[in-house]
């Protein structure tokens, strides 16, 4: 590879990006513009650089005219960069002799009626780009070996199918689950629309498909407490909390559960708290593992040291699996990937108060509606409200969904089930007179819309409001009255609202511990909404499910399934290229003074010692797999003695001289 | 000042958030004053003193630096120790005679196209009625 050290050949491409550019800049005049810059050789304009003839023309260059540095002035870098590198990297030019001016996002687009302006910046633009590329240093990437595990973290329906397939792959997976069984929200469900199938009936085979796979050792009761380390080598710390049973010795017969003095008496979260069970617990009948978890908020003997003259659990117990003495366990994990499907909850009714939630046992949410029409439920899937079917249903849409005030997005599963949900009544409740207010019907999905078009035909009464029109659900005569404004009242014996999705209201914690970001609405953010919507910013993490956004069924295995895909990739390649754009002692500038080291966010500097012309001299040492690049170090340090590669203050320096005219 | 002074402002945006952020307002349209330049850098904590100081003593009408809300911070707390080092920016400012109002520290998410454009409005805004840098005639371009 032949590199101009002192003296670069700069070739330098603008693209019209279609019209996008060259709509707003004048394009020709910018490329006429950079051929008057220092040092740059070449200079012309394609209709798509990205595309083949335009990298072509780019190759084509390096290799005849013996570019050696190239700007390319198109869109973000954010969107094209890694396709320009590669392009360098197939002429034979180092990767990273490669810089971008963004005059499309930051320039075309955003000045779309100043052209004369618009192309004045192009320019300016192109200059401080070419600035820089004139100090670009080529960089070797580093390879580092992958570790061939995986973590998934979240045992609802999309943790268990990305764990599924991580592991079809061969690859062996820790599943961790935070609940005492996996399942997640998909057990709670009844049916799934628009098919209506059995959702236990799906959902369960897959389950046990998990706790039989020679690859996935599952960790349930157990939480993510802390991630070291970066792709291809994360160190992942796991507590297992204490479920005071052993889980090799318990058989999951029950008796311990039956003898509980509390038997029938501690809120059941899985049936939305609608039924009751036992302080020693299966969350449901079908759970994976079935091993019973004693609750150590409720369980008297782990509360007060005594329960009766002896712990009838204990007693019941014939497998002797019960130790209340068990402890926390922590473990390390050794992973190359990691999947967060962590899932959702949902809106919490009673910060609407208009709508009745807590006030009255008519109104419920819809998941609550899931469990009372359940055959596991607590009513055993006979819809009754205190002792009676309720003959008058009403269901209210988008409660806390598309609230310009609250959460603004669409929940994008609440149309069908509430459809779902009126047609169950309609099957189970001879006479019932249904009505949904809903504001549009969403029905986007495979088979939604004749699925929504059944459900109206069975008589079900479809009436529509604005979001914004009041709406109030009132008690009287042990009813509940809902008056829509624009619609007469209606006394009805139950309310379901459709509550919206939310990110986990806990999330946060485990969001710093993994470092991804959240968007405004709270849910993790990918890297690109279209192109890369399963990445998240921190190499090596993927999303799936609903912690990303709001999902159905359908889409959420489709992503989950795409998650595994992509954490595999690096796991079967078996190394990772880590960026070189880390950072670099120059060790003649530094003197040891250490103002870097405690500002690094990663611990990744120490201050050492060493003998050079027979006097200790001190220096920072770096290390570069615990580097991420971001630069505290180099915009700390007095005298340049440690620099970001690629993004020297020399290199961002240069820029700003170049955009002032000062040289 | 002449009521054509159009400022140049140059404008320091972190990889992770703020450049996303100004990607996403021109992928939504939002229309905003074409007086930034923008450099991409990985963290706001990147950004060195000298940088902002230079820039404004060699003539640049103003500097802002963008980054991720606290918390947010794609480096855990770069954009933390950015805060920190704003205050001793100013300082620095006020020692030069330059008006602390020509540079100024921003928080704009990924997902905060339109507040990318209202911070950029309002900066531009300011720096108008504040009037060209003292140091302009040091710039070559105009």
């Amino acid at each position: 590879m032949k590199l101009n050290g002192e003296s670069p050949k700069i070739g330098v491409y603008i693209c019209e990006c279609g019209i996008n550019i060259s709509a707003t800049v004048n394009v020709e005049k910018v490329v006429e513009y950079a051929r008057t810059l220092p040092n740059v050789t070449v200079s012309r304009y394609y209709k798509y650089m990205c595309s083949d003839p335009g990298q072509a023309l780019i190759k084509k260059d390096i290799k005849e005219l013996g570019v050696d540095r190239v700007v390319v002035a198109s869109c973000s870098p954010r969107m094209h960069e890694p396709t320009f590198r590669a392009v360098l990297e197939d002429a034979g030019l180092n990767p990273y002799c490669f810089e971008m001016a963004n005059i499309r996002e930051h320039c075309s687009w955003a000045h779309a009626h100043e052209k004369e302006k618009a192309t004045e910046k192009a320019k300016d633009l192109v200059r401080m780009a070419v600035a820089k590329a004139k100090l670009l240093r080529p960089l070797e990437k580093k390879e580092v070996p992958v570790i061939r595990t995986a973590l998934v973290i979240g045992g609802g329906i999309s943790g268990i199918q990305a764990a599924l397939e991580v592991a079809n792959k061969g690859i062996k997976t820790y599943l961790v689950e935070r609940s005492p069984s996996i399942g997640g929200r998909m057990a709670q469900l009844d049916k799934t629309f628009p098919t209506l199938d059995c959702s236990a009936c799906i959902l369960t085979p897959k389950m046990v498909d998990v706790a039989r796979h020679p690859d996935i050792e599952l960790l349930t009761y157990s939480i993510v407490e802390k991630v070291d380390g970066y792709i291809g080598n994360f160190k992942v710390t796991v507590r297992k909390k204490a479920r005071y049973v052993d889980i090799d010795k318990c058989v999951g017969c029950g008796r311990c559960a039956e003898a509980c003095r509390l038997k029938g008496r501690v809120d059941d979260e899985f049936n939305e708290n609608l039924g009751k069970r036992s302080a020693i617990y299966v969350p449901f009948p079908q759970a994976v593992p079935l091993k019973y978890t004693i609750d150590p908020n409720k369980c008297i003997y782990l509360k007060t040291g005594k329960c009766g003259e002896f712990p009838p659990c204990k007693k019941a117990c014939e497998a002797n699996a019960i130790n209340h003495e068990q402890k926390d366990e922590v473990v390390e994990l050794d992973v190359g990937t990691i999947i967060v499907a962590t899932g959702y909850d949902l809106f919490d009714p009673t910060e609407k108060p208009e709508y009745g939630y807590g006030k009255s046992n008519r109104v419920i949410t819809g998941l609550e509606f899931e469990r009372l029409v359940s055959s596991s439920g607590p009513t055993g899937g006979h819809i009754e409200i205190d002792g009676k079917e309720p003959k008058k249903v009403v269901f209210i849409q988008c409660v806390g969904s598309r609230d310009r005030k609250g959460n603004e997005y669409c929940s994008r599963v609440c149309c069908m089930y509430t459809a779902k949900h009126a047609h169950l009544v309609r099957e189970k409740v001879r006479g019932a007179e249904l009505t949904v207010y809903y504001t549009d019907v969403r029905a986007f999905g495979k088979g939604f819309e004749e699925f929504y078009n059944r459900v109206k035909d069975e008589g079900i009464s479809y009436m529509r409001r604005e979001l914004d029109d009041p709406i109030e659900v009132v008690e009287k005569d042990g009813k509940v009255v809902v008056k829509a404004d624009g619609h007469p009242d209606i006394e009805a014996d139950l309310v379901v609202l459709a509550t919206a999705i939310i990110q986990r209201k806990d999330i946060g914690g485990l969001a710093k511990v993994l470092r991804i970001s959240q968007g405004a609405d709270r849910f993790f953010l990918e890297v690109h909404p279209k192109l890369r919507p399963m990445d998240t910013a921190t190499r090596g993490i993927f999303l799936a499910g609903c912690c990303q956004g709001p999902k159905d069924i359908p889409d959420t295995v489709a992503q989950a399934s795409g998650a595994a895909a992509r954490a595999a990739i690096p796991i079967l390649h078996g190394k990772i290229d880590l960026d070189p754009q880390t950072s670099e002692v120059i060790d003649k500038n530094c003197d040891g003074c250490a103002y870097c080291i405690d500002p690094c966010p990663y611990k990744a500097l120490t201050l050492i010692e060493y003998m050079r012309d027979g006097a200790i001299k001190k220096t920072v040492e770096a290390n570069e797999a615990l580097c991420q690049g971001c630069g505290v170090c180099q915009a700390t340090c007095p005298k340049q003695g440690i620099i970001v590669r690629g993004f020297t203050l020399e290199q961002i320096s240069a820029m700003v001289q170049a955009l002032l005219g000062v040289t | 000042m002449s009521d054509d002074f159009e400022p140049l402002i140059v404008t320091f945006c972190c990889n992770w958030c703020s450049y996303a952020g100004a990607d996403l307002a021109g992928t939504s349209r939002v229309q905003y004053p074409p007086n930034i330049r923008i450099i991409r850098v990985m963290c706001s904590g990147m950004v060195h003193p000298n940088l902002v100081i230079d820039a404004l003593m060699k003539g640049a009408d103003g500097v802002l630096i963008c980054g991720c809300h606290p918390g947010d911070c794609h480096y855990l707390e770069g954009n933390l120790t950015a805060e920190k080092r704003a205050e001793a920016i100013r300082l620095m400012l006020e020692d030069l005679g330059i008006e602390t109002e020509r540079f100024r520290l921003e928080w704009v998410s990924a997902s905060e196209g339109q507040r990318f454009g209202k911070v950029v409005k309002d900066m531009v805004e300011q720096i108008k009625t504040l009037g060209p840098s003292p140091y302009r005639t040091q710039r070559m371009t105009q």
